[in-house]
């Protein structure tokens, strides 16, 4: 057989490995693709082999050869075959693949489902940890759906290493197939507190990943995520935990105070930077929902401000840039906690990395405020000037404008300074992209600031004078644009300019006709505009030599735009010239034109608003969606309506913007060449003419200036203020201000002192030197004044993940059974059952035979499989589910408002101690719990303490109770290892161990839940539970079965696991103990065959399995000590006993707490050495303890009940639990 | 959650891919070249985080990377990672690959890259983090090399022998990918 072995693989040794692949294709760079295509059918030719080896190696070079990006899907079917060798070697090169290329459209997956399910129940454990590495890269919704059951069952293995992993794929579950969440999220919760930091973190990973998309059903969860932050040292559960706390924090203020001390603790001892960052990020995130109310969080800002500052001095580039980005989330809450760390950050823009100076900048456009906006744009402006690169100067000068244009100018106190900013920004160097956008705001500022508009007038017109001077600069960096903005705002508030005459010269200079052709017309058509308020004005002054020599100065050089090669520069030349023509004549006539000539520019310049157009009301009778013609046939495509404003605007304010970065150099070459081709063949085109005339003209006239100006040092042009003066002006009044200041302290200090509110901090309210009238934006009548913007809901996978978790199971909602695909027998299905057959029968036997034989009976085979699954009722396993859900719902909800509430009554140092105690509420049906000793401490001191406020306080203060009596409860079920859990049977095979559970809602039930545990090496099936019933006490069986009848047992165990399984009881009374013989029979099946073996077993139900665990606080919501007191005195309660042992020195509160553990107990009250206890019964009996410590270490309980047979079948309970 | 993780050398040619997200193969051979593009443009001395890039990601997703000699580990995670965890999580993933092939340089995961898949399903699982202790994952993944000798026994000897010819003239490329101070790591000690 070896040898055999050895043969055949003496045959392959020549078969390219994955190795010789790699190094077949180093070795041949230069022709790459035709070498793999060559292995390619090489490997096609070894999947065909029957020797799994083969395939496999074949597989592996498959997969290396998908990273190169070959598709290699083809395969599919291939690599499940592999999978489904016995032999791990294979099988995970198998999954390696299938991860690699299968997805949740691969056809072939169906065909996976039983294979994967046999290899998650593996013996192996690697066999399993591959499977679900393999399934969380390709899950489907029916493939989530059919193995749910099985991981839920692995969430329960007691190997780590499968066990985290399953926990880690439940997530994968949930998101393909959400109706399995709210089965399986008791068992996940469960692994929060798993013994292995492994699993734990594994479901932590997967709680934040559910609660980071709908965080408020998680909420619930919270007091075990305070415990684990507390109490984990692993890092990377506690950044998790942490980032889930940011998510709960805006749900509930509450929780943002608890939170507090342990963070700032975390943030002062921690040595880890990233846990540092998180801490900071969860308290910026729970600041942001609730702003600053909660007391002591300005401390704990400002700590968090300090560490960051720390973070960003760091040489640690990575730290630097995450300081930063939190800084900036800081920003929106605490704009004054950052400000003062301004220098710090205007000190990253020198920073040699990109990222970071950006950062820095997002940074700066928080910061601004009235006061120093001024400083921080000078900054801002000598590092344009001195950076290199041109993308972050472009990024700069972008976001000076975006900084100074926020908010509808919100910051600017000073337009004239703000002009001034942009008329500077026009001269820097490579300014090239935002020629448009300085364009677009000098036209925004002048139109909606009225008070501006004179300034900015006249700041234009001698941009425009000087023009000839900078134009060459302008032009290098692409500023012309501003000289549109220039031109326009000149000619619209032509009545503003000191001097239009010298400014219709300036305007005229022969340099403009190399401007733009866009520009060249704005010209025109503003040179009118100046024109018309020239001769008003000359007109005013009776000049008429003026007005007339004006006129044919215009006549003359507007001649030369006639000549314009563009021709709509051309046109309107020539209309503007026979206007002026006819003006010429009537001033001849010496008649009066002015008025009648500007009536042609009249009508002011409103600003309209960007929605204005979508609020044009609808007219009464029409009906948009009517067609008007006929529809067009589909092929036509149709301009949309919405568009059509837009572009307008577009024309209007940037009309090269598009174009220009539309063409990339090699499309302008592109259309040059066919432009040239089609001018060639164009006869009307006169070559090259109107070129070399406009060339000629541009000599002839002005020889000087045909030259450009190259001058690198931007002219100080006279007329043109530098935005320095402003913010020299701006300081020098601030100093002023800060002096007035002081000096009327002094005086009122001198005065009354009471009355001095003077904070240096304070925003003072910074009179803007202009009257900033920003001008209404137009609407058109009749707009509704509706502001809100349509919310786009984005239809998200993780919506449907958002459900309830604390209310309680329906019956219906269960995790499907695996179950059968009868109807498909798919070759690949047959394959994985034919490899079983092979085995079983150990028979060797042809491939094609084979083939045919398991066509014939796949459902038969199918079978053999999954035997016990197909009986399982389902019932039996949700019922108890629903009434322990529903226990669990109304204790969780008390338990958080309580967690929560705690915080109020005590002090923040409390705070700390108080952490230990208060999620072990939620424990109180916990299975194990790792208490170390050291906790007791706090819990006893904390004690102490209430007892002596309690003393103090009056009863009345019914919250105070609350607290006492749930803080003892508390204890009583953390201190001592307490479990539930006892030894049902157990053989050498099987263990048995049950607890049982009740709840106030079912009278004659109780559950037993049951945990079944496999302590052999092989698998065991076909579980069945019986119980003998007696008269009072049955076992709830589902369907028509008879009384007599086993319960099957919906699960089998793997190899040395364990599961659990809950049993309804049904009980007509609960005063009596009940003893019950039972039996468990189950299939023991090890390699060669299955044996039926049975563990009989007595089951023993004391009466505290009647109780619930009932604060009183529940039974009579409101004072309820007054209540219990009543309830004592009033004769509901006449049956008495007592009883006293000797606790043999145990303290009284571990008396305590053993007893509310075991009988259900809670405790009311407790005043110095004597407890009250309550408790009732499913069938609504009270249970009345009264406990004292008495003399000698004795202890005597006085209990009070309406049924005297329960009372004293607990007071015995009661006395073996003190005496141990 | 982790979206993908991309190892590449100086020169951008894919040493490892994985993504936990269904890409085709032409989307993710434009994936890395993106990331290349992206990542190798910036110098060593700046930070490790990249705000992404156009195909893989959006405004949520973030590059972590960190360059080692001749190649680049690139992670992209979305918001719910910590950016500082993460860069430990690639110097243990990098660590635990040098533990496995003593000394591990590019050439290891040219010819080796199963081996480095396998190792990384031990720390990462369809996205998320599954394992950040190096000695739990090292531990397993000699224990499933060790399960996988076993299986081959005898019937490997001739392939293995075959395999040690072959290996005979294997270039003589630097062997040692120099990872920086490996005790720069404050999350996971």
């Amino acid at each position: 057989m070896a040898l055999k072995n050895v043969k055949r693989s003496i045959d392959r040794i020549f078969d390219k490995n994955l190795q010789d692949l790699v190094r077949g294709i180093r070795n041949h760079k230069e022709n790459e693709v035709n070498y793999i295509s060559q292995c390619i059918d090489e490997i096609k030719v070894e999947l065909k082999q029957e020797n799994v080896a083969v395939k496999a190696n074949a597989v592996n070079k498959l997969i290396y050869l998908q990273m190169l990006g070959y598709d290699i899907s083809w395969a599919a079917f291939n690599i499940i075959e592999v999978m489904s060798s016995p032999k791990f070697t294979f099988k995970r090169i198998g999954y390696l693949a299938a991860s690699q290329c299968f997805h949740s459209d691969t056809d072939v997956l169906m065909l996976t489902t039983n294979m994967i399910r046999k290899d998650l129940g593996s013996q192996n454990n690697f066999d399993a940890g591959i499977a679900i590495n393999g399934l969380s890269c390709f899950m489907t919704t029916d493939l989530a759906r059919d193995l749910a059951n099985d991981i839920l069952a692995l969430m329960s293995s007691i190997r780590p290493y499968t066990r985290k992993r399953a926990v880690l794929i439940s997530y994968k579950i949930f998101l393909c197939y959400p109706e399995a969440l709210r089965p399986a999220f008791p068992r996940l919760k469960e692994k929060l507190e798993d013994p292995d930091s492994g699993v734990q973190s594994a479901a932590v990973n997967v709680i934040c990943e559910l609660a980071r998309k709908n965080p408020k059903n998680y909420l619930s969860l919270a007091p075990i995520f305070f415990k684990l932050m507390t109490s984990s040292t692993n890092n990377w559960v506690l950044i998790k935990i942490i980032k889930l706390f940011g998510a709960l924090t805006p749900l509930e203020p509450r929780l943002g105070k608890k939170l507090i001390e342990p963070l700032t603790n975390l943030i002062h001892n921690t040595s880890a930077m990233s846990l540092l960052y998180e801490c900071i990020n969860t308290v910026i995130q729970g600041m942001q929902s609730h702003g600053s109310s909660i007391q002591g969080s300005q401390n704990l800002m400002k700590l968090c401000v300090q560490k960051l500052r720390i973070l960003i001095e760091d040489s640690d580039q990575n730290l630097k840039y995450l300081g930063l980005l939190a800084m900036s989330r800081i920003l929106k809450t605490h704009p004054k906690a950052v400000q003062s760390h301004k220098d710090l950050i205007l000190q990253c823009l020198d920073d040699k990395d990109e990222s970071i100076r950006l950062r820095a900048l997002d940074l700066l456009f928080g910061m601004v405020s009235k006061k120093n906006l001024m400083e921080i744009i000078k900054k801002l402006m000598i590092h344009v000037e001195k950076t290199e690169g041109t993308q972050y100067r472009d990024e700069l000068l972008s976001k000076i404008i975006e900084i100074c244009s926020q908010n509808n100018y919100q910051y600017i106190t000073n337009f004239e300074w703000y002009i001034t900013v942009l008329v500077e920004l026009t001269r820097m160097d490579g300014a090239s992209r935002h020629g448009s956008l300085i364009s677009s705001q000098l036209l925004d500022v002048a139109i909606r600031v009225k008070t501006i508009r004179e300034f900015a007038a006249n700041q234009m017109a001698a941009m425009l004078e000087n023009a000839h001077a900078i134009s060459g600069q302008l032009r290098r960096n692409g500023m012309q644009e501003v000289l549109f903005a220039a031109a326009y705002i000149c000619g619209e508030f032509a009545e503003l300019i000191e001097k239009p005459d010298s400014l219709i010269h300036a305007m005229l200079r022969p340099r403009v006709m190399t401007l733009p052709a866009n520009i060249q017309c704005v010209y025109l058509q503003n040179i009118m505009k100046v024109f018309a308020i020239a001769l008003i004005q000359a007109e005013e002054e009776e000049d008429n030599e003026r007005a007339l020599n004006l006129t044919r100065v215009l006549l003359e050089k507007l001649s030369l735009f006639l000549q314009s090669s563009y021709i709509e520069v051309q046109e309107r030349a020539s209309s503007t010239l026979s206007i002026l023509k006819y003006i010429e004549k009537l001033q001849v006539k010496e008649s009066l034109v002015a008025e009648e000539f500007s009536i042609l520019f009249k009508g002011e310049l409103n600003p309209v608003a960007p929605k204005a157009q979508r609020k044009v009301p609808v007219p009464e009778g029409l009906d948009l969606d009517a067609w008007i013609n006929d529809p067009p046939s589909s092929s036509e495509d149709e301009q949309p309506e919405e568009e059509f404003p837009k572009k307008i605007y577009d024309e209007l304010y940037s009309p090269t913007r598009e174009k220009r970065k539309e063409m990339s150099p090699e499309e302008i070459k592109k259309r040059k060449e066919e432009r040239l081709q089609e001018q060639a063949s164009n006869p009307h085109y006169l070559m090259n003419k109107a070129a070399d005339g406009y060339q000629k003209l541009d000599a002839e006239v002005d020889p000087g200036l045909a030259g450009e100006l190259n001058i690198s040092v931007p002219l100080h042009v006279p007329g043109l203020p530098s935005s320095e003066r402003y913010l020299r002006m701006e300081q020098d009044r601030q100093r002023r201000a800060q002096a007035e200041k002081t000096v009327k302290k002094r005086h009122k200090k001198r005065g009354k002192k009471k009355f001095v509110h003077v904070s240096e901090d304070e925003e003072e309210d910074i009179a803007p030197t202009h009257a900033v009238d920003i001008v209404q934006e137009e609407m058109p009548e009749g707009a509704a004044k509706t502001d809100s913007e349509n919310e786009t809901t984005k239809d998200d996978p993780y919506r449907a993940l958002d459900m309830d978790l604390d209310s309680p199971l329906t019956p219906s909602e269960t995790l499907p059974r695996p179950r059968h695909h009868e109807v498909r027998s798919k070759p690949d299905e047959e394959k994985v059952v034919k490899e079983k057959k092979q085995k079983k029968k150990h028979k060797k036997k042809e491939v094609k035979k084979h083939k045919k034989k398991s066509r014939k009976a796949p459902t038969e085979s199918l079978l053999v499989e999954e035997p016990a699954n197909e009986q399982v009722s389902e019932v039996t396993q949700n019922t108890p589910d629903t009434i322990e859900k529903k226990e669990n719902k109304a204790e969780a909800k008390d338990d958080l408002s309580f967690w929560l509430s705690n915080s109020d009554a005590v002090s923040a140092p409390e705070a700390a101690k108080k952490v230990e105690g208060p999620e072990k509420v939620v424990q109180v049906n916990g299975i194990e719990e790792d208490e170390d000793d050291h906790e007791v401490a706090p819990a006893k001191e904390k004690k102490k303490h209430k007892k002596k406020k309690d003393k103090k306080e009056t009863k009345k203060h019914k919250k105070k109770h609350h607290n006492v009596n749930d803080t003892v409860e508390m204890e009583a079920s953390s201190n001592l290892q307490l479990s539930s859990y006892k030894l049902l049977g157990e053989n050498k095979e099987i263990k048995l161990e049950f607890e049982t559970r009740s709840s106030s809602r079912e009278e004659k039930k109780i559950v037993v839940s049951c945990l079944f545990e496999n302590l052999t090496e092989n698998h065991i099936k076909n579980i069945e539970f019986n119980i003998l019933d007696t008269l009072n006490t049955r076992l709830v069986r589902t369907g028509g079965e008879n009384s007599h009848d086993a319960v099957p047992i919906p699960f089998s165990l793997p190899a040395l696991s364990r599961n659990e399984c809950q049993l309804q009881l049904t009980a007509s009374s609960v005063t009596m103990p009940q003893r019950m013989r039972g039996t468990v029979t189950y299939m023991v099946q090890d390699q060669e065959h299955t044996k039926q073996e049975k563990l009989d077993f007595k089951l023993h139900l004391p009466c505290s399995a009647y109780l619930v665990t009932t604060p009183f606080s529940s039974v009579f919501l409101f004072s309820f000590s007054n209540h219990f007191t009543k309830l004592l005195t009033s004769g509901d309660v006449p049956d008495k006993a007592s009883v006293k042992v000797d606790s043999k020195g145990i303290p009284l509160d571990h008396v305590l707490q053993k007893l509310c553990f075991f009988l259900k107990l809670s405790v009311v009250e407790q005043v110095g050495d004597s407890a009250s206890l309550y408790s009732s019964s499913i069938q609504h009996h009270h249970i009345c303890l009264l406990v004292k410590a008495a003399a000698n270490g004795f202890i005597s309980v006085d209990g009070k009940s309406n049924n005297a047979s329960l009372l004293s079948n607990i007071m015995d309970q009661a006395k073996e639990i003190v005496q141990g | 959650m982790i979206k993908a993780i991309l190892v590449f050398n100086n020169h951008g040619k894919a040493r490892l891919c994985k993504f936990y997200q269904h890409y085709t193969e032409e989307q993710q051979q434009h994936i890395v070249r993106e990331t290349f593009h992206l990542v190798s443009r910036r110098d060593d001395d700046v930070c490790s985080f990249l705000e992404g890039g156009t195909l893989i990601g959006g405004s949520d997703y973030k590059l972590i990377y960190r360059h080692y000699a001749t190649l680049y580990f690139v992670f992209c995670v979305d918001s719910s990672e910590s950016e500082l965890g993460i860069l430990d999580l690639i110097q243990v993933f990098v660590e635990t690959l040098d533990r496995s092939f003593e000394n591990v340089c590019e050439l290891d995961l040219i010819f080796h890259v199963d081996k480095v898949h396998n190792i990384l399903s031990e720390i990462v699982m369809g996205g998320m983090v599954l394992e950040t202790n190096m000695n739990e994952i090292v531990t397993r993944f000699m224990e499933q090399d060790k399960l996988e000798k076993s299986e081959a026994g005898l019937s490997a000897a001739p392939a293995k022998a075959a395999a040690a010819i072959k290996n005979i003239d294997l270039p003589s490329l630097p062997k040692d990918l120099k990872l920086p101070d490996l005790s720069k790591l404050p999350s996971f000690r």
